[in-house]
């Protein structure tokens, strides 16, 4: 059993393709709402990682809990629900696009929940407005520039009002100020909503920005080699490659 | 326990208590909607701890967009922090789209639009014709940028890999011939002559019209959703700024390859479909082996060889530039590879049946 406010527990995760392994034994316990930050140099396994913590990869070894489910060792129907209690954003939106806007946000709706057709549109309507697309509602992806298609996946992510949320690089391929967007929207949902968020990126500006908890995923070691709020890391980096990564290279 | 309200004259007094989760109250709803349009002010009153979800929030942003539209006051001292921050978040981001609704076209603009799409095909299919010749000429004179695994890659996989279906079709389309003919052909004691009806239909038309459905289907369609999704991916973006001529690098090697090998996949398709009609002959009609063999060697005819492998030559030119073309002229999303898909299976189809009707009728004038 694990404390009832964590919210996701990693236990000696090895994560490998084949012969090759990315990452062993890695332990971890993120909190209810915090805002857990998975970073670490490119190829290193944070998106392996993510994977596994959203059911799409199942670890070479170890375990992971989801409030406090084993998650691979669970039913399939269990895995389920624990997963529409979670929230994605894929790096590019991930937007189905032969459907509108409204259509991507309301498909989780009509699935999942027995609201009649007023409330998805009204619920729809709220959501697109959230993320600073309202009236947006009759456009498709295509019609829309990358950085609102990351903030209507958002909504789309919101829907089913999720305890968890998994963001995969919010902010590759935005322009500064669409990023900086982002990042005060992650904090205002975490802090409004009291949803527990986890966030895989390497761009310094947001892990500084939003980050309260994160570790250090090392190449050079296979493992995690940090652990904790990312400026205390910067105050007092336990070793020369976190430091490097948390200066961006400048120390 | 749940939302309430009164309307005090101008005012609208939401009272908000302990559990409101799955709200979706649409009579409720509707009428708070309609008391939003006639009030000044709204004031909010939480009597318990509340715990809400997003359909809570739908209706009172709801109710709040009404609000500020009409610039009624909106007291939010009586709403939980949580709750009106993420409602301030919904309401004070408020950028309009900028599209303006589609206009409805008259039926002489409608007709005029289809001329110009008719005309943009036309340019865009004669555009994409010039670039195949021009490739090809570049090819023969040696300088086209294509790499040799590619043409390799193409070949195999328009070659030896539709082997096996295309050996299987034609066995079975011989088959049919063989017994569709042998009910008529029976009457008369005529049954020999089968194997003449299924070595003339195979090799002189059928063979070809096989192969080229089949690669239609198989290849034709590859080549559109491979070169659609490098579309989508950009990838051909990166050829042209890289400055490579997209014709030669994608479409000349899938050209060459189903060109060289549609005849030899004819060929097959002949071989296999006579088969097919002698096991219906041999198996089923008692004609003897060696009966069979000399009226196929009779009914063999060059002329009629030659004319199944020029069909084919041009059923293969016809299959790449449908494949090549749709999945060039892709659009950049997923959708639009399925649809590339589509049309390059069914124009190479029409194409190829249109073309067969216009040979026929020449092979017929030039008495072959």
């Amino acid at each position: 059993m694990i404390k009832d406010n964590t919210k996701i527990k990693g236990v000696n995760i090895t994560i490998a393709y084949g012969n090759n392994v990315l990452m062993h034994n890695l332990n971890f316990e993120i909190k209810k709402n915090d805002i857990f930050i998975i970073m670490g140099g490119s190829g290193c396994g944070k998106s392996s990682l993510m994977r596994i913590m959203t059911g799409l990869k199942e670890p070479t070894k170890g375990k992971i809990f989801i409030n406090n489910t084993d998650f691979y060792a669970t039913t399939e129907e269990n895995r389920k629900l624990i997963m529409q209690n979670c929230g994605i954003l894929y790096q590019s939106g991930a937007l189905f696009s032969s459907m509108t806007l409204a259509e991507n946000i309301a498909l989780p709706l009509q699935q999942y929940t027995d609201y009649s057709d007023n409330m998805i549109k009204d619920l729809v309507a709220l959501k697109l407005a959230l993320v600073g697309l309202k009236g947006y509602e009759d456009f498709y992806p295509s019609e829309i520039s990358g950085g609102m298609k990351k903030r209507a996946g958002l909504a789309r992510a919101l829907a089913l009002d999720p305890e968890i949320l998994y963001f995969d690089e919010p902010s590759a391929g935005l322009d500064p100020v669409s990023s900086k967007l982002l990042d005060d929207l992650i904090i205002d949902i975490n802090q409004n909503l009291g949803t527990t968020i986890v966030v895989i990126t390497h761009e310094l500006s947001s892990i500084f920005a939003i980050g309260n908890n994160s570790i250090f995923l090392d190449v050079d070691i296979k493992g995690i080699s940090a652990q904790g709020n990312p400026y205390q890391l910067l105050k007092n980096p336990p070793n020369q490659n976190v430091l490097k990564f948390l200066t961006g290279g400048k120390k | 326990m749940g939302l309430h309200y009164t309307k005090n004259k101008q005012q609208l007094i939401i009272t908000l208590d302990g559990v409101i989760k799955r709200y979706d109250d649409q009579r409720q709803i509707k009428t708070l909607l309609d008391i939003a349009q006639q009030i000044n002010e709204i004031k909010f009153s939480t009597t318990s701890h509340l715990f809400w979800d997003s359909s809570l929030a739908a209706v009172l942003y709801k109710i709040l967009t009404i609000a500020q539209k009409n610039n009624s006051i909106i007291q939010w001292d009586g709403l939980p922090k949580n709750l009106a921050q993420f409602l301030k978040l919904s309401i004070e981001i408020d950028r309009k789209p900028e599209r303006t609704s589609q206009k409805k076209f008259n039926f002489l603009e409608n007709l005029g639009n289809k001329g110009l799409l008719i005309y943009s095909t036309l340019k865009n299919t004669i555009f994409f014709i010039k670039q195949i010749i021009f490739s090809l000429g570049r090819y023969f004179s040696g300088k086209a940028v294509m790499r040799k695994i590619d043409l390799e890659f193409a070949l195999e996989d328009s070659g030896y890999k539709a082997v096996g279906i295309i050996s299987l079709v034609s066995f079975m389309v011989g088959l049919i011939l063989a017994f569709v003919g042998a009910i008529q052909l029976k009457t008369f004691g005529a049954q020999i002559y089968i194997a003449s009806l299924v070595t003339i239909g195979m090799i002189r038309i059928m063979g070809a019209i096989m192969t080229g459905i089949i690669m239609a289907g198989r290849t034709g369609a590859s080549y559109a959703a491979t070169i659609g999704t490098m579309q989508v991916n950009e990838e051909i973006d990166a050829l042209k700024t890289f400055g490579f001529e997209v014709s030669d690098f994608l479409i000349l090697p899938r050209f060459l390859s189903l060109v060289v090998s549609m005849p030899f996949l004819t060929i097959l398709s002949d071989i296999m479909g006579i088969i097919g009609g002698a096991f219906v002959g041999i198996i089923m009609l008692d004609i003897s082996i060696a009966q069979y063999w000399q009226y196929s060697i009779d009914a063999f005819g060059l002329t009629n060889f030659l004319v199944g492998l020029f069909h084919s030559f041009i059923y293969g030119i016809i299959i790449a530039c449908c494949g090549c073309y749709y999945g060039i002229n892709c659009g950049r999303n997923a959708d639009s590879v399925g649809l590339a898909t589509t049309k390059a299976v069914v124009s190479s189809i029409v194409i190829m049946i249109v073309a067969t009707g216009f040979l026929t009728l020449i092979f017929q004038v030039i008495g072959l």
